[in-house]
C-alpha cells in the first residue's frame, strides 16, 4: 500500500512539464545463470517539448530502455511513468490503448508495410484508433505534404529511397498527435545528409510544446540537435548533458 | 484493419499464390474423388433410375442388389398382381448372356426382358427406331454406348474406326439370331457392360433352359397407396422381399460400400488430399505470418490489439480459403463436364459442395491457428531488433 502512494505521487509530475519520469527501473533478460541485467536502476526524466537522446555503447541497455518508456516492454523493478501514467499498473488493453493514442514510434529499419502506399501506411495509426480509411488517407496525404512527401503518395516503400522511407515513418509516428515520440537510431541507416535533413524534421515538425521526443543514436553526428543528452553505459545513466561538448568532457 | 490484412495478404504474390494453389488442390481432390466415388455409386444402381415407372421392385428374399439376380417362378407375377393396392405388375428378366460378335469375339452384354405387352420398363431416350419395334421378330434394342464401342462391328479397313451397330444388323445371342431394331440412349452401368433390351418372351428364350427365369416383378401401387404400407402386405402376402426404389438403391450401394474396396480407395485419395491441402496450405500460411511477423509486431507496438491480429489473420485465412475452395470446385466441375461423355462415372451433388467446404474451412483453421499462437505470443517490442 505504501508502494503504492509513492508510485502515484512519483508519477504526479504534468504539473512540472515532465514526460517521462522513470525511477529505479531495471529489467533483466533471461533467468539464474544466464540472465543479462540490461537496466540496472535507471532514474530519468524528460520534459515535455524537449528532444532527448540517449547515447551509449552497443548493448547498454538504450533500446531496452525506449522499449520500457513506450510501453512494450515491462520493467522487472522501478516505476516508469509516461504523462503521469505508470505503463506497469495498466491493463494489457488499457496499455494497448494508451500506446496507440500516446506513442509514436521511428525505427532504425523503417518498419512500413511493404503492401501499402505512403499514405496509408502514414494513416495506420489513426486506423488504429477507429477512423475510417478514407479519412484517414486524406489526412494522411496533409501529414505528407509537411514532410515534403505529397508527390509520393501513392508510392510503395519499396519506391522510395531510404530518406523517403524514414519521412513517411516520421509522419506515421506523429500523425495521430502523441505526446511522445520514441525513435531507435533513426538515422542509422541514412547517409550523413539525410540524416541530418531527418533530424531538422524531427526538430521542427515533430517537437511541440506539450510533446517530448527520445531517440536512441549512437551517431554522434545529430547529437548537436538534442536539448540534453543522456550517456548510458551497462544498464545506467551516466550522466545527463545539456550539449555535445560536455559528453566529452 | 481488414483493408490493411488483405493488402498483406496479396502484398507478397507469391506466397499468396502458393497458398491459394494449396487450397485449390485439397478443394479439387476433396471434391473430384468423392464426385467420382458418387458417380460410380449411383452406377450400381443406374438400371433402378432409368427404370423411371414402377414404385415397388418384388424379388427374391436373399437377393443383394440390383445385379444379384436370384430367379423367381414366373407364377410369383400373379401372386403379386393379387396384394390389395397393386395398379399393376409386371415381369422382368435381368441376366448376363454372351454376345458372339462378327469377328468371333464373344461379348457379355447386360440383357433385359420387358413385359412383352407394356414394354414398361423400356429405354427412355431412343437414339433409333422406336420402342414398339422391339414387337418384331428376333428384335433387339442396343444401348448406344454398346453399339458404338463393345458391340461395334470390325474397321472397314484394317486400322479404321470400328463401325458401330445400325438398324438392322443382326447378333447372336446364346446360338440364337438378334435383330438389331433399336439404339437407346441408357445411364452407364457399374460394370460398363453394353445394355440390350428385348421382349420378356424373347429374353427367357435366349437365356439358358432354366426352371426359374423371372428376376424382378416391378409394381405401380395405386394412387394415393402408402408405398412403405404395400410393401410390407407384399411381403406377407408372397413370402418375397419387396422394396420401394430407394430402399433398393440403398440397399445396392450398401452392398456395394460394405463388399468392395471402392470406399476404402477413394477414401484414402480424399484424405489423402486433405492432408496434403492442410499440410500444404497451413505451412504457406505459417510462413506467410512468420515473413510477416516483424508487420504484426509493428501493429502491436503501435497500438493493436491481439483480437484484432487474430481477426485480420482470419480474414486472411477465409479469403484464401475462399478462393482456393471456389477454384478447387470449378475446377472439379469443369474435369466433370469435359470427360461428360466419357466412361469417367462423375456425379457432383450439391451435398459435396458442402463438405468440401466444411473441409476447407477446417484447413483455413488449423493454418490461422497456428499463426494466431504466434502472433499473440509476439513481443511488440521485436520491432526495435534489427
Amino acid at each position: 500500500m505504501a508502494n503504492e502512494i509513492r508510485e502515484t505521487e512519483f508519477c504526479a509530475g504534468e504539473a512540472e512539464k515532465l514526460a517521462v519520469q522513470c525511477h529505479g527501473v531495471t529489467k533483466a533478460y533471461g533467468t539464474e545463470e544466464a540472465k543479462i541485467m540490461a537496466l540496472r536502476g535507471i532514474d530519468l526524466e524528460v520534459r515535455m517539448g524537449e528532444l532527448m537522446m540517449l547515447v551509449g555503447p552497443s548493448g547498454c541497455g538504450k533500446t531496452t530502455l525506449i522499449s520500457v518508456i513506450a510501453g512494450i516492454l515491462d520493467q522487472d523493478d522501478g516505476v516508469c511513468c509516461v504523462y503521469d501514467h505508470d505503463m506497469l499498473r495498466m491493463s494489457s488493453s488499457e496499455k494497448i490503448g494508451y500506446r496507440a493514442r500516446n506513442v509514436g514510434f521511428v525505427f532504425q529499419a523503417f518498419n512500413l508495410l511493404p503492401a501499402l502506399t505512403a499514405a496509408e501506411n502514414v494513416a495506420m495509426p489513426l486506423i488504429i484508433n477507429d477512423m475510417k480509411r478514407t479519412e484517414a488517407v486524406a489526412r494522411a496525404g496533409d501529414m505528407l505534404a509537411r514532410v515534403g512527401l505529397d508527390s509520393r503518395l501513392d508510392a510503395l516503400p519499396a519506391e522510395l529511397s531510404g530518406g523517403q522511407q524514414q519521412r513517411v515513418a516520421i509522419a506515421r509516428s506523429l500523425i495521430h498527435g502523441p505526446r511522445l515520440v520514441v525513435c531507435d537510431e533513426p538515422t542509422s541507416a541514412l547517409d550523413h545528409e539525410t540524416g541530418q535533413k531527418v533530424m531538422e524534421l524531427l526538430r521542427n515538425v515533430a517537437l511541440a510544446e506539450d510533446r517530448a521526443l527520445v531517440i536512441v543514436t549512437h551517431d554522434a553526428r545529430i547529437f548537436s540537435f538534442a536539448d540534453r543528452i543522456a550517456r548510458m553505459d551497462d544498464g545506467r545513466i551516466e550522466r545527463v548533458v545539456n550539449s555535445p561538448t560536455e559528453l566529452s568532457m | 484493419m481488414y483493408y490493411i490484412a488483405l493488402k498483406m495478404l496479396m502484398g507478397d504474390r507469391s506466397k499468396y499464390f502458393g497458398m491459394v494453389m494449396g487450397l485449390t488442390f485439397a478443394s479439387f481432390i476433396m471434391t473430384q474423388q468423392p464426385a467420382i466415388f458418387t458417380g460410380i455409386m449411383a452406377r450400381t444402381f443406374s438400371f433402378m433410375t432409368d427404370l423411371g415407372q414402377p414404385d415397388i421392385w418384388v424379388m427374391d428374399p436373399k437377393v443383394q442388389f440390383i445385379d444379384d439376380i436370384k430367379p423367381m417362378q414366373d407364377t410369383q407375377l400373379y401372386r403379386v398382381r393379387g396384394v390389395e393396392g397393386v395398379e399393376w405388375a409386371v415381369p422382368l428378366y435381368k441376366g448376363l448372356l454372351k454376345v458372339r460378335l462378327e469377328n468371333g469375339n464373344f461379348q457379355t452384354c447386360i440383357v433385359v426382358g420387358l413385359d412383352d405387352a407394356t414394354l414398361i420398363g423400356g429405354p427412355a431416350v431412343m437414339v433409333q427406331g422406336r420402342l414398339e419395334d422391339l414387337r418384331r421378330a428376333e428384335g433387339v434394342i442396343v444401348d448406344s454406348d454398346g453399339a458404338r464401342t463393345k458391340l461395334a462391328k470390325a474397321p472397314a479397313t484394317p486400322g479404321g474406326k470400328p463401325v458401330p451397330l445400325q438398324l438392322g444388323d443382326v447378333l447372336e445371342l446364346n446360338d440364337r439370331r438378334a435383330t438389331v431394331v433399336g439404339v437407346a440412349k441408357v445411364t452407364r452401368t457399374f460394370q460398363s457392360q453394353p445394355v440390350i433390351y428385348t421382349t420378356y418372351t424373347r429374353a427367357i428364350g435366349f437365356a439358358p433352359r432354366e426352371r426359374k427365369l423371372l428376376s424382378f416383378v416391378l409394381v405401380k401401387a395405386r394412387a394415393g397407396e402408402d408405398l412403405k404400407a404395400l410393401t410390407v402386405r407384399i411381403r406377407n402376402a408372397t413370402g418375397l422381399a419387396a422394396y420401394t426404389r430407394e430402399e433398393f438403391k440403398m440397399l445396392t450401394v450398401k452392398y456395394f460400400m460394405k463388399n468392395t474396396g471402392i470406399p476404402i480407395n477413394f477414401g484414402m485419395a480424399v484424405l489423402l488430399g486433405f492432408i496434403i491441402g492442410a499440410a500444404v496450405a497451413g505451412q504457406t500460411f505459417y510462413n506467410f505470418t512468420l515473413d510477416n511477423l516483424r508487420q504484426f509486431g509493428v501493429l502491436k507496438a503501435m497500438g493493436t490489439s491481439n483480437a484484432t491480429l487474430l481477426r485480420m489473420i482470419l480474414l486472411q485465412a477465409s479469403v484464401v480459403g475462399s478462393i482456393g475452395w471456389g477454384l478447387g470446385v470449378g475446377a472439379a466441375a469443369l474435369f466433370g463436364y469435359v470427360f461428360r461423355d466419357g466412361v469417367l462415372a462423375f456425379k457432383f451433388p450439391w451435398q459435396l459442395l458442402v463438405i468440401s467446404g466444411g473441409a476447407v474451412t477446417l484447413i483455413c483453421i488449423f493454418s490461422a491457428m497456428i499463426s494466431i499462437q504466434k502472433v499473440i505470443k509476439l513481443e511488440p517490442a521485436i520491432v526495435f531488433k534489427t
